[in-house]
């Protein structure tokens, strides 16, 4: 299981905007670079990152290669109910992380 | 009188401990960073070598070949590792020889754990420099008194001020001469190792101070050492001293 690192409020007022950030533990390879022995480094990203609020949709992201290793995404949602806020990353040869963090709207 | 007497002894420390922290004009390289990336590395969601510090954190739990994890021996890190950091390199009492933070690690692997030493710069000898180092967080860097380090400084000075390279420079060249000038489009910090192991953005990874005098050596186009060399032991050993006081920020982040 990769590193990850979520930064979320616990709480929130029904209705207010949270910002949710969170990091990731991942190299990026571009698949642009020679390695020491001259062959290019096959590519190794993370392409595909979303989030769900109880299940719903409510961001995702497609990455590049041209992002940098450890991607670091902060994006904001509006406080509906309480419940979990759920994160997925999926990439190259086949990884695949996942994250939740419980969140209380009053 | 006594208490007159007292005013004075605690005016007296104040100012001396001021001018130690900051009255001196000694800078840590991260009062020279962008706020932007001051505030990526106080937010612990934010800083990527936190992720590191993570991995440590579970390595620092993990059963090694004899059965022994680091917790084992030293308990919880936040307390035993406290401060631990801010006085390395320091003499290895199984040795009698000087050893930095990594080189402390390796020992306790190769004695204590019965295992193999970690590889400089490998992810997993990172992480744990990075977890133990985050200990040491706001500690004043404190380099022992110890005699058996005063020739190893005295090479690390000498090292410090000695010209090399193609381009004919010394560390001192830059970073006592023309601190908080700029260098290209960089701005040249003082040189001061209060941060390390450092997150360095054009690294995208973790790295020790080792890695970093490399990258400076390689700048002067001198060949730099290999990883087990004399010589980085030698200038950490008086970098530390020349920063005698300043805060430990580590892990940090760096442009």
């Amino acid at each position: 299981m990769a590193n990850v690192l979520v930064n979320a409020p616990k709480t929130a007022k029904k209705g207010d905007t949270v910002e949710i950030k969170a990091l990731i533990m991942h190299p990026m390879e571009t698949g642009f670079r020679p390695g020491t022995n001259g062959r290019i480094i096959p590519r190794n990203i993370v392409e595909d990152f979303s989030a769900t609020w109880n299940g719903r949709e409510i961001f995702r992201m497609k990455m590049s290669p041209a992002i940098a290793a450890n991607p670091f995404v902060s994006f904001s949602a509006v406080a509906s109910e309480s419940g979990i806020i759920a994160f997925r990353w999926t990439g190259d040869e086949g990884f695949a992380a996942e994250h939740q963090v419980n969140i209380t709207v009053t | 009188m006594t208490g007159l007497r007292l005013a004075a002894v605690l005016i007296a420390v104040f100012t001396a401990s001021f001018a130690l922290a900051q009255g001196d004009g000694r800078r840590s390289g991260y009062q020279d960073m962008s706020p932007a990336l001051q505030k990526m590395q106080d937010d612990d969601t934010a800083n990527p070598a936190m992720l590191f510090v993570q991995a440590g954190a579970s390595a620092w739990t993990e059963k090694a070949a004899a059965g022994k994890s680091c917790a084992d021996c030293h308990g919880d890190a936040s307390i035993s590792m406290k401060g631990v950091a801010a006085r390395y390199p320091a003499v290895a009492p199984e040795t009698g020889q000087p050893v930095d933070l990594e080189g402390r690690i390796n020992l306790c692997r190769t004695t204590r754990q019965l295992a193999d030493p970690l590889a400089a710069e490998s992810d997993g000898l990172l992480a744990l420099g990075a977890y133990v180092a985050l200990q040491s967080r706001g500690q004043p860097i404190a380099p022992p008194d110890d005699p058996r380090l005063s020739s190893l400084r005295a090479e690390g000075a000498d090292l410090y001020k000695r010209r090399q390279g193609q381009l004919n420079l010394s560390c001192a060249n830059c970073h006592d001469d023309n601190a908080g000038r700029k260098l290209a489009g960089a701005s040249i910090p003082q040189g001061h190792p209060t941060g390390y192991p450092i997150y360095r953005l054009e690294w995208q990874a973790l790295g020790s101070l080792k890695r970093r005098l490399r990258n400076c050596v390689v700048g002067l186009r001198a060949e730099p050492w290999p990883y087990e060399a004399r010589e980085y032991l030698a200038l950490e050993s008086w970098l530390m001293v020349r920063a005698r006081g300043l805060a430990i920020d580590a892990p940090a982040v760096r442009p």
